[in-house]
Parts: C-alpha cells; sequence; structure tokens
C-alpha cells in the first residue's frame, strides 16, 4: 500500500504492512508463509505486559532539537518526560550543542474524559508557544483522547493559522496498534507532513536514521572519506535541517523496522532513493550496505579502496576471535529488523541460533517486499532454525531458554535481560544499535561475547540466589500453548 | 480541567502497580493498555521477582475497545493464576476499561474461589495521580484481603510512611522507621520491600496502632483501618530526619504507645549523643564553609518538602525561602500541609506553594533573592535551573534520572548525618 501523506495519520502495520505480533514455526516457514500471502497473526490468550506505539513515536519526535511535544493524555502517558529530558541533554552534550526541547503533559482528568478537552489543549499549545518559542510543536495523543474521540487534527489545523511554526498531530493512541513499531511511523508521518520541504537543490548529504547516534563521530569520517556529509536523524536534527532531507543523495536506516516508513515516504514523494539492503552489522551486512551505498552516491571505486584497507586491518582479527565463538548456541529476542540481522552475525561469527524471538513481524516493508535480513538469511543460514513472533512475552522466552539451554542469549529491550541470567544463562544486552556496526564494531561484539562467556559471575551469583516468577507447570508447557489459533 | 502538566513530577493512579510490586510476591495483572506498565515503571531498580515486564496485562487493542474486554481480563487471569507463581494477584484497571464500562469488578469476583486469592483496584490514570493510586490499592487490600483478628498483638505497630518505588529512598526510609520504632520496645509491621510481604499483611489487623508518617498520603487507609477493624492510628505527619525531629518522633510514638517515657528518653538520650558527637567534631565545616547557602528550597512531594525543611530549620539553622509542594495535594489537604511549615524553631514559619507546573515555579526560584548561593532540593528537572543560577543542588525525589539509590535512608538521626554529607558533599566541590 503506498504511504499516503495526505491523510492525517500513517496507519497501522497491521492494516499497511501486515504485521503480526503471534506467530510460532521456523525461518523457512515464515518466508513461504509472507510470500504466498497465508501468513495470518495468531493472538494471545494470556499476555504480559508489552510497549505501546505512544513511546516510539513521541521518542522520536522529542530528540529533534528546540521543540515542544505536548502529550495530550493523563499524566501517566508524560512520565517518559524526565527521562527524554535527560537524555537530549547528555546527547546534545556529547557532540557540544544545546536541546532546549520541551516534553509537557496536559495531565487529563475524569472531567475531561467527560467533556472533552480540546479548549484545554488548544491554550495548552499556545502556553506552551509562549512560553518556549519552540520552533516546531508535535501534539501526542493517547488511547483516552482516542476513545473519547477529541478532534486533535482540528485543533492542530485552527493553530496552524495563528502560531508561526509548524504543527502537526502525533497520531499514537496506545490501542490502535499492537505494533508498537507503529508509532515510528506516525512520528515520520508528522515530520513529512509538517516539516520536510520539496527539494530546492540536490545536496551531497545522506539522510542516516537511527537512535542514539553513538556512532555519529565514526559515520561521518566514513562518508567524509566520499565527500558526501551525514544527516542524522532525528536525535539533535534541528527543524531546519529536517526542512532539507528531501534534497539529500538518499537515505539510509540502521534498522529495518525504523527506518520504512520514512525511507519510503521520501522516496515516493521525492524521489530520495532509500537503501534497502541488509543492515551495516557484521562483515558481510558493512560491505554490502557500504556498497550499495557507493553505488547509489556513485563512489563506487573510493569505497571499494576503503574496504579493501580496513579488511586487512581487521578480518584477521575477526578470524582469530571466531575460532573461540564457533559453536555456541543462542536464543535471540529482539525487535523483527534486530533479529534476523544479528542472526546473520551470529552466524558468521560461528555460533548457531536455535531460536529467534522477534518481537512483532513485518510481513513486507512500506515497498512491498520481505525484509531484505529475512531474505539473505533464508538463502543463506546454514540451517533452517525456530522462530517465534513474541510481542516481548517473556514467559514464552524462559520457557524457550529452558528447553533449548543455550550458551547465550542476546536481548536488545530494557529490562529483558535480567531474566536469562536468572535462569543461568548468560545473556549479552545489545543496546546500542551500532554496538555490531562495521568491522571494528563486529570484533568488539564478539569479544563482548566472550568476556560475558568468561566470566559469568554476575550470572552465576545471582542465579544461584533467586527464584523464577513462573510455575512449574509452565515449564512443562509448549512455549507457543497460548497462542491461539488464526481467526481469519 | 486540563492543565499544562510541565515538569512531571508525578505519574498516573496506575504507577501503583509499584505499591503492589513492593508487596513481595503480589503480582499486579493490568487491565490496560500494552505500554502502562513499561512507561510507569521507570528504569531503575523496577526489576525484582517481578518486573514491569513480567505483569500480566491484557494489553487492549481496538478490539477490547470497540467490543469490551471483560473476556480478555477473564482468560488474562485465569491463565496468570497458572502460569505466574504469586501468592496475591492484585487486578488493575486503567483509563480504557473504565470509559468503556468493563464491569472488571463483576469478572473478579468469578475467582473468589481461585486456589490464591485475587483481589481488584480500579485506578485509571485519568481518576488522579500515583499518590492517590497509592491509597487506592490499599484501600482494595484492606477491603477485599484484610480479617479480623480475634486478638491484638501486644506492642505490634504497622509503619506506613512514602510511596513505594515512586520515593527513591522509601525502602531505606522504612527500615529506618522500623529500627527507630524497635528502640522503643514495640514491635514494627510492615508490607513492603524484602522479607515482609504477605505474612506481615496478615498481621495488620493484629496491630495495637498504625502509625502514619506522612503529611497527607495514607491518611484515608489508616482512617480506614479504623473504621473497619477498630485500630487507632498515630499521624505523624513529618517524616523525621535529623535529631531535633527524631526524637520529637520517638516521644510521641512511644507516648501514644504507652511506652515508659524512661525507656523513651533513654533512646533519645544514647543517639542524641551519639548525634552530636558527629556534629561537634564536623561544626567547623558548617560554620566556616563560606560558600554553603545560607537559604535554601526544596521542590519536591509534601513528605520531603515538610521534612527537609524542619531538618535544614531546626537542625542546621539555615532559613527557608518559599518551598514547593509538587505531589498535587488534594485541597482538602493543602490547609494542613500549609500549617505544619509553620512548626518551626523560633517562630519561623516557611511560605508553601502547591503547584504542579514545573517551569512556573522556576520561574519563582529564578526571581527570588538568596541572598547568597541557594541550596536547592529538588528533581532532574531542576539541573538546568541550578546551573544558572549557580545554586547547590541534590536530587532527592522523583525523577532522579542521574544518581543511584539502593537502599539509601534520609530518615533519623543517621539520616540527618547522611543529609549533611550528601549536600556537603555538592557544596565542597566549589571554591570556598
Amino acid at each position: 500500500m503506498p504511504i499516503n501523506l495526505t491523510e492525517t495519520t500513517a496507519g497501522t502495520r497491521e492494516t499497511r504492512l501486515g504485521s503480526i505480533t503471534g506467530y510460532n514455526g521456523d525461518l523457512q516457514d515464515l518466508v513461504h508463509q509472507s510470500r504466498c500471502g497465508s501468513l495470518q497473526d495468531r493472538e494471545r490468550c494470556f499476555s504480559q505486559s508489552s510497549t505501546c506505539l505512544s513511546g516510539c513515536a513521541l521518542g522520536q519526535v522529542s530528540g529533534i532539537r528546540d521543540v515542544a511535544v505536548i502529550n495530550h493524555a493523563p499524566s501517566g502517558c508524560t512520565a517518559m518526560a524526565p527521562g527524554v529530558d535527560v537524555l537530549n541533554s547528555q546527547l546534545a552534550a556529547k557532540i557540544g550543542v544545546a536541546n532546549n526541547t520541551v516534553f509537557v503533559g496536559t495531565d487529563m482528568n475524569e472531567q475531561d474524559t467527560v467533556f472533552g478537552a480540546t479548549g484545554s489543549l488548544k491554550e495548552i499549545i499556545r502556553e506552551t508557544y509562549r512560553r518556549y518559542h519552540p520552533q516546531a510543536i508535535f501534539i501526542g495523543t493517547s488511547c483516552v483522547t482516542g476513545i473519547i474521540g477529541e478532534d486533535v487534527d482540528s485543533i492542530v489545523a485552527e493553530l496552524e493559522a495563528e502560531l508561526p511554526v509548524p504543527i502537526a498531530a502525533v497520531h499514537c493512541e496506545g490501542f490502535k496498534s499492537r505494533i508498537w513499531a507503529s508509532g515510528f511511523d506516525a512520528a515520520d508521518h508528522a515530520v513529512m507532513t509538517s516539516i520536510v520541504k520539496p527539494p530546492q537543490q540536490k545536496k551531497p548529504v545522506l539522510n542516516f536514521k537511527n537512535f542514539f547516534e553513538s556512532a555519529r563521530v565514526e559515520i561521518t569520517e566514513l562518508f567524509a572519506n566520499f565527500g558526501v556529509k551525514t544527516q542524522f536523524l532525528y536525535q539533535n536534527s534541528t527543524v531546519e535541517e529536517l526542512a532539507h532531507i528531501s534534497e539529500s543523495l538518499a537515505t539510509v536506516c540502521i534498522c529495518g523496522t525504523l527506518g520504512t516508513y520514512l525511507g519510503n515516504a521520501l522516496e515516493e514523494q521525492y524521489g530520495v532513493p532509500y537503501v534497502r539492503t541488509i543492515n551495516p552489522l557484521g562483515v558481510t551486512g558493512f560491505e554490502t550496505w557500504l556498497r550499495e551505498i557507493g553505488r547509489v552516491i556513485h563512489k563506487q571505486a573510493e569505497v571499494e579502496a576503503y574496504l579493501a584497507k580496513e579488511r586487512a586491518i581487521y578480518l584477521p582479527q575477526i578470524e582469530a576471535v571466531k575460532k573461540e565463538l564457533t559453536g555456541l548456541r543462542a536464543v535471540i529476542g529482539m525487535g523483527p529488523g534486530y533479529t534476523f540481522e544479528v542472526s546473520r552475525v551470529l552466524q558468521e561469527l560461528g555460533m548457531e541460533v536455535v531460536w529467534g524471538a522477534a518481537w512483532h513481524y513485518d510481513r513486507k516493508y512500506d515497498n512491498d517486499q520481505t525484509p531484505p535480513a529475512l531474505n539473505y538469511l533464508v538463502k543463506n543460514s546454514p540451517a533452517n532454525f525456530k522462530l517465534s513472533v513474541a510481542d516481548q512475552q517473556n514467559f514464552e522466552i524462559l520457557n524457550i531458554l529452558n528447553h533449548y539451554q543455550p550458551d547465550l542469549y542476546f536481548s536488545r529491550h530494557p529490562g529483558t535481560t535480567v531474566w536469562a541470567i536468572k535462569q543461568g544463562i548468560p545473556s549479552v544486552y545489545v543496546a546500542d544499535e551500532y554496538m555490531i556496526f562495521g568491522y571494528k564494531g563486529t570484533l568488539n561484539f564478539a569479544y563482548a561475547v566472550l568476556d560475558k562467556l568468561k566470566n559469568r559471575s554476575f550470572e552465576t551469583n545471582l542465579a544461584a540466589r533467586v527464584k523464577l516468577p513462573y510455575t512449574k507447570w509452565w515449564y512443562q508447557q509448549a512455549n507457543a500453548t497460548f497462542l491461539k489459533e488464526p481467526t481469519r | 480541567m486540563a492543565k499544562i502538566l510541565d515538569q512531571p513530577r508525578y505519574k498516573c493512579a496506575m504507577a501503583a502497580m509499584q505499591t503492589v510490586q513492593a508487596i513481595t510476591r503480589a503480582l499486579p495483572i493490568l487491565h490496560a493498555g500494552p505500554g502502562c506498565a513499561e512507561k510507569l515503571g521507570g528504569s531503575i531498580g523496577s526489576s525484582g521477582y517481578f518486573s514491569p515486564h513480567i505483569f500480566p496485562c491484557t494489553n487492549i487493542s481496538e478490539k477490547e475497545v470497540i467490543f469490551g474486554g471483560e473476556s480478555r481480563l477473564q482468560e488474562t487471569v485465569a491463565n496468570a493464576l497458572k502460569v505466574v507463581d504469586a501468592d496475591l494477584y492484585v487486578v488493575l484497571t486503567g483509563c480504557t476499561p473504565e470509559i468503556v464500562g468493563d464491569d472488571s469488578a463483576e469478572i473478579i469476583r468469578t475467582f473468589q474461589n481461585a486456589a490464591k486469592p485475587v483481589i481488584f483496584a480500579s485506578i485509571p490514570g485519568f481518576k488522579g495521580n500515583n499518590y492517590l493510586g497509592h491509597e487506592w490499592v490499599l484501600q482494595a487490600l484492606i477491603e477485599q484481603y484484610l480479617k479480623p483478628v480475634p486478638d491484638k498483638i501486644k506492642g505490634l505497630v504497622n509503619i506506613w510512611a512514602g510511596l513505594p518505588m515512586h520515593d527513591p529512598f522509601w525502602l531505606g526510609n522504612l527500615r529506618e522507621l522500623e529500627r527507630l520504632v524497635a528502640e522503643l520496645g514495640l514491635t514494627p509491621n510492615t508490607i513492603f520491600g524484602h522479607d515482609r510481604g504477605i505474612a506481615n499483611i496478615a498481621k495488620i489487623t493484629a496491630a495495637e496502632f498504625n502509625l502514619l508518617v506522612s503529611p497527607w498520603v495514607g491518611l484515608s487507609s489508616v482512617r480506614l483501618l479504623q473504621e473497619q477493624f477498630g485500630t487507632p492510628y498515630l499521624h505523624y505527619p513529618t517524616m523525621p530526619v535529623g535529631a531535633s525531629e527524631t526524637s520529637k518522633f520517638l516521644r510521641a510514638a512511644g507516648a501514644f504507645a504507652g511506652v515508659d517515657p524512661g525507656v523513651t528518653e533513654a533512646v533519645v538520650a544514647r543517639h542524641e549523643a551519639e548525634y552530636y558527637y558527629y556534629i561537634e567534631r564536623f561544626a567547623d565545616i558548617f560554620l566556616e564553609t563560606r560558600v554553603m547557602a545560607k537559604r535554601f528550597v526544596v521542590v519536591s512531594d509534601a513528605q520531603y518538602a515538610l521534612a527537609f525543611t524542619k531538618f535544614l530549620v531546626n537542625d542546621l539553622g539555615l532559613f527557608p525561602a518559599k518551598q514547593y509542594v509538587t505531589d498535587d495535594t488534594p485541597v482538602e489537604h493543602q490547609e494542613a500541609v500549609r500549617e505544619y511549615f509553620k512548626e518551626l524553631n523560633h517562630g519561623i514559619q516557611a511560605e508553601v506553594g502547591f503547584s504542579s507546573d514545573g517551569q512556573q515555579l522556576q520561574e519563582e526560584i529564578r526571581n527570588t533573592d538568596f541572598h547568597g548561593y541557594p541550596l536547592i532540593l529538588g528533581s532532574s528537572w531542576e539541573k538546568k535551573l541550578v546551573r544558572d543560577l549557580k545554586a547547590h543542588y541534590l536530587t532527592i525525589s522523583w525523577p532522579i534520572i542521574e544518581r543511584l539509590v539502593i537502599n539509601g535512608s534520609y530518615v533519623g538521626y543517621h539520616g540527618g548525618l547522611k543529609l549533611l554529607e550528601d549536600i556537603y558533599s555538592v557544596v565542597l566541590t566549589r571554591f570556598n
């Protein structure tokens, strides 16, 4: 389904991309079902607390410098504000800029749920502008505003005429989509429709979408080699910079789940090519990715020269550490982007992936194709392996770990790592999206895995002293026990 | 009416899932959106035997909004009983089921004969903040779980204090209160944190009295306990920090419990002697640190604003500027809270502002002349303010993002010394 920027919302991934949160099978089956259109979501009759799209959506836009995010919601939905504020300060300080973005709420109360609160919302938007003079204003919606039918779009339309800065609704009602990554799309949609302008002139700039830009310096230096500048999105970007991302040479993203909407929208709307290779994690990923960028920006020869130089430095070192990792058995639990990408890297380093759990699964991306990392795996994985779509359901993961007893668990989301450790399984927290970036990142990652295996003190100390939160009965069940049969 | 929540210092009522989580082996079950527990859980110290992602949750989607979520709640609770190993299951319902009109109470009634107790509290985020949510969870516990006992246990005292987990020092403070009460020869009974939990909940109704150490949070709960089980309560509004207030606290608790005043005075004398041994040794630094503030501001909930104002005035001899209470104290309690700030030595009174608008209260602080560097005790939100004002600054209440608190405490004689250590560790980073 093409991206529609004339609508006020991005729509959900369930409807746009056929995304699901429940599946239990294997790599070959998942790809087969995705391609022949038979893949169906399986709901759960038992679930643990997951994540909602609001955090993803507002987390994205609040990284932009000097904007205001106004969350039209009860106070709890705005509990992320202090974290955003401190994160913004720390990441801005890291690159020597200031980020004066503010994140406020409307503290909706009972009266508001009965009578509506669009009047107060309007006043709060004006007051926020008066206080901070932000460069743009994003209005977040919530479960409550969605259910009571607050017409936030009309308020936005009205205030657009009144205030001299872009203003957009970010539709992220928590119940609208089980796929929290729909929130990334909601953020992209708001940016595309309110801030990004049509191109005036092409510029030698690469749009680089990511989360926390920990490799900003390295990537900036990498592309300086090819005479190209990088525009990181959205953390630390300015509204003025965002207005011109339509003029860039191409868009790349560190995570397919994160980048699909913006990348495809820029390509469809303004002809900015979206680089859709596997991601630059691991050796194959990095080379494939950089070669494709080289092709798109017409710097093939320079890219090859760079790769040859770096290979000579790093490949022997990677090969050496790989000997110590070969044969280790791993379970992965991450978002779908990283589950498939990291599976490839683990295999590259000689490890065996015995189970991959993706928190959701996009049957296709916004270009109607199955995700490249999955295509790569189905062609190149040494063996078929078990896969589930697990919506961060910890009880399923611990059941899997108990059954398969892997050497390692790889996590990526806050609060998930400790549970594998409690079951005595060393865990590597792949939180930083650049943890395995490029040759050097791959080498560092390999050593992080090795170090974790060589010193298990923390894990064994804790595991010996704690009780697990699940019943014996649960550990005797199949991990898919609570997945219902497809209803469609 | 919706109002600007600029620099939030509280969360919504659903964050009282942390009150349940603080009871070992009690499990919150959320009938709420998929993101509520994650957003409200915070990231520091929120794991444990259970953690927010372990809490069963109906993860309400569009389907439950349109068709109602009662059957979804039913299956979630039924399966939670099978999968998760807990001793008390507390169903918490949020905004969506409240608005769409699910009869959650009726669903929970069907679990009356379940193998483990299942109780229910309606704590939708739009009905109030987490200070109120905490009370509503305690009320559910009192009304649906507690049973009367034939005989009271001599000397047994239930202690209730700050908000579990939201207050970064909640557990350290509670433990110190226990130690102080035990020194009077009483037996403290608390339900939160390690090695307390459900066994102690069973003892609540056997206590001789409830001791509430809090300006207003918890009042409705101890009143309910009195009403339902005839247990009297002592409301001691000030969390005791330092010698002056802790000695007063011991005398008040001792007198209420009928402890021999000789015993109380012996405890007080022993502690004050030790406390002043340290104060005497370090008095030079308190008297001669030229850059130390003379005036201070606390921006926090009523508990800390009051406790630290009393300590800094009555023990350390500083002078209070206007103090800010940010917990959205219900109007009916504001007058009483205001009065507590007038009970300072030498007739000193501190002005109090109640506000949940951080930007506005910070504007007031910016426009205050402190006649020197101010001392500001607050949250992460004050970081930019203190940089502009060149203030001495310590984070003491939520949100605290750049400080790790594990079991630290500011309560009691030790707590007073600890606060002095923390304040002067900041002050001494500046040229004197």
